[in-house]
């Protein structure tokens, strides 16, 4: 007579076992190391670096390996630990300029000052299958830049300005938004709107930035400038009051150029959009850039007929921890709702002269 | 690298102080929806992280906790949660509602009354309940603001006029000290009524909206109906096939593949304890 519906407890600690079992894998291969994650699995280690929100190279790897390579779940994994961190403050503000490059692009101009550099990077490879990756080849010795990794290159947007051909960068004063202190609210400032990109879902931020291309709320963008490289950041502690470097990391920032704004009193100039990310994430930071201009149709005065230029649609869906939390929670048990629905539309459906009530119980 | 160690109930202390604040004032405006700066919880946004936020700010360690998802004990969420508190927290558990402290809940509201010694936490998917009526925050703000609720009144006729009757069967809109118009997240409507007057003070976390909300103790909470369409709840014609109870809510259990169904309380406590087993 009894069906055994609610078996809870068990089940979980079977599922965990079985779980473990099966991210484990084959016991007869060996284990991945944290190290061979964090060197080789190196874009994988920043996209959750930089969608978990922590810098932290060891964590992230131990992350994507518990996750079994499920990277969102990784993520998550990050943003759940570092939940449990207590917070110090604001590092220094960083300057991107004294960043020391080991890719630096730029499509808007053929040579700039500084120089176009290539760096590490798929764009110009044949996507051929490589079998000798399949065994650990010999490498061909890498070609290391004559000087070391430059820093200190000027921005290609700054040439613009020095004309007056751009817009300045808007900034306000005061301490920027923190959508992990305080919850996020409409409208948001370009500060708020940033940080949730720079959280937000390359995927997502990827899809919204290519229908911008195709035509729903064009920017006509320019990559004006992409560059890929290493910053250290300062902290200043209150009891020492001067600024400390607590580390470096790895940043890839773009600034796109995109369409011109002008008025009868104003002389028309091109505007910015700005992406930037942990790691080498070249695909987020453009996506980013795109979308962050996207958002700013309404400050620019222009039509709102996108998805990607409404602030709220976007703000609010960006986020794949909480995005992957909601649609999966659909697998957790509704029988009491679903109950409540089968009570009335049985009811619904007897009105109508049918027995399907009776018929059921 | 070493497993860091966790502040009791896992969140860090200025993160517990902040909860506590939004949840203060939650109380002070009964209903209204009160913006907290939600964390990332080590379980899934829509599983229940709003109201683990609201109980981790809210336990200490002499609380006895119990924690339910669709009125059982023994479903795997709410094992999951309750193994969470004892494994951060180390607090102490119970299944007996009597007994607990704390109450947290996924989708019903026991059926034994509650007492002014107790908090019932809600897990709470979507806080707004103009939500399906209006997606944009920005305008459902302003609709509470200016007690602005015709849209859900209109949405509530045009069910009787499709239906002949109100549609909405769970997380039924109610409007709490006649001041705002709250969702009592997806509790079947059957226990809207246990939200009025209630002697436990009733939190409702939603982590991912980032959203607490309060009915204190002995609060007025009336669900939403018309003179000619009262509210009403559901009723089952058969009682209980354990503890014989024609009260309670009931789920329907699927016996074989020829139809044959069965009713059993949904809350197994309050079943136990009729069958005397508790």
């Amino acid at each position: 007579m009894y069906v055994a519906v609610k078996g809870g407890e068990q089940a979980i600690d079977a599922a965990h076992r079985l779980l473990a079992e099966e991210r484990r894998g084959d016991p007869g291969v060996p284990s991945l190391t944290l190290a061979q994650i964090a060197e080789q699995l190196t874009l994988a280690v920043d996209r959750v670096m930089n969608e978990g929100s922590l810098y932290d190279r060891e964590l992230a790897a131990l992350a994507v390996k518990q996750a079994r390579g499920d990277l969102i779940e990784a993520i998550f994994l990050i943003r759940a630990a570092r939940t449990t961190l207590a917070r110090f403050g604001y590092s220094e503000p960083l300057e991107t300029q004294n960043m020391r490059v080991k890719r630096r692009v730029s499509a808007a101009f053929k040579d700039i000052p500084g120089g176009q550099i290539l760096g590490p990077t798929f764009d110009y490879t044949h996507r051929l299958l490589d079998f000798s990756l399949a065994g650990d080849p010999e490498l061909p010795e890498a070609a290391a830049a004559p000087s070391g990794l430059p820093g200190g290159l000027p921005r290609v947007l700054g040439l613009l300005d020095a004309e007056g051909l751009i817009e300045q960068p808007s900034a306000e004063a005061g301490q920027p938004a923190d959508l992990t202190q305080d919850p996020l609210n409409f409208p948001a400032g370009r500060d708020l709107r940033l940080q949730n990109l720079a959280r937000g879902d390359e995927g997502f931020l990827l899809a919204l930035a290519y229908s911008t291309q195709r035509g729903y709320g064009r920017t006509h963008p320019f990559a004006g400038e992409i560059r890929v490289g290493m910053l250290e950041v300062s902290f200043t502690p209150e009891e020492l009051g001067f600024p400390v470097v607590i580390g470096e990391i790895t940043l890839t920032e773009c600034e796109m150029i995109n369409q011109f704004k002008g008025s009868a009193t104003v002389k028309p100039q091109f505007t910015r959009g700005y992406g930037l990310c942990f790691g080498q994430s070249e695909r987020k930071a453009m996506s980013m850039a795109l979308v962050d201009r996207s958002l700013r149709a309404g400050e620019l005065g222009e039509e709102l007929t996108a998805p990607a230029q409404d602030e709220e649609f976007v703000l609010s869906h960006s986020d794949n921890v909480q995005a992957t939390g909601f649609v999966e929670h659909l697998k957790l048990p509704h029988y009491v709702d679903f109950q409540s629905e089968l009570v009335m539309l049985r009811r619904m459906r007897s009105d109508d002269g049918k027995d399907e009530l009776e018929a059921a119980e | 690298m070493n497993a860091p160690a966790y502040n009791f109930a896992y969140l860090n202390e200025q993160t517990k102080r902040m909860i506590r604040r939004a949840i203060l004032k939650a109380i002070a405006i009964p209903g209204y929806q009160v913006p907290f700066a939600s964390r990332e919880m080590p379980m899934p946004y829509g599983w229940g992280t709003g109201g683990v936020q609201v109980t981790a700010a809210i336990l200490t360690p002499e609380d006895r906790l119990k924690v339910i998802d669709q009125g059982a004990d023994d479903t795997t969420n709410a094992v999951s949660i309750r193994k969470f508190f004892v494994k951060t927290a180390g607090v102490a558990t119970t299944e007996r509602t009597a007994e607990a402290s704390i109450i947290q809940t996924r989708h019903r509201i026991p059926e034994a009354p509650l007492t002014e010694d107790q908090v019932l936490v809600f897990q709470v998917p979507i806080p707004e309940p103009l939500r399906f009526l209006e997606p944009r925050e920005t305008e459902t703000r302003k609709m509470h603001a200016l007690e602005e609720y015709g849209v859900m009144h209109v949405k509530l006729y045009e069910d009787i006029a499709q239906y002949g009757e109100i549609a909405t069967t769970y997380a039924y809109p109610a409007k709490v000290a006649d001041r705002y118009v709250f969702d009592p997240s997806p509790i079947p409507k059957f226990d809207n009524p246990k939200l009025d007057d209630c002697p436990a003070l009733q939190l409702f976390g939603a982590g991912r909206e980032k959203r607490i909300y309060a009915v204190p103790p002995y609060t007025k909470v009336k669900s939403l109906d018309f003179e000619d369409h009262p509210f009403e709840v559901q009723r089952w014609s058969e009682p209980c096939a354990l503890c014989g109870s024609t009260a309670s809510f009931l789920d329907e259990i699927v016996m074989d593949d020829k139809g044959k169904r069965m009713f059993v309380c949904s809350d197994t406590d309050f079943c136990a304890k009729q069958r005397g087993e508790a």
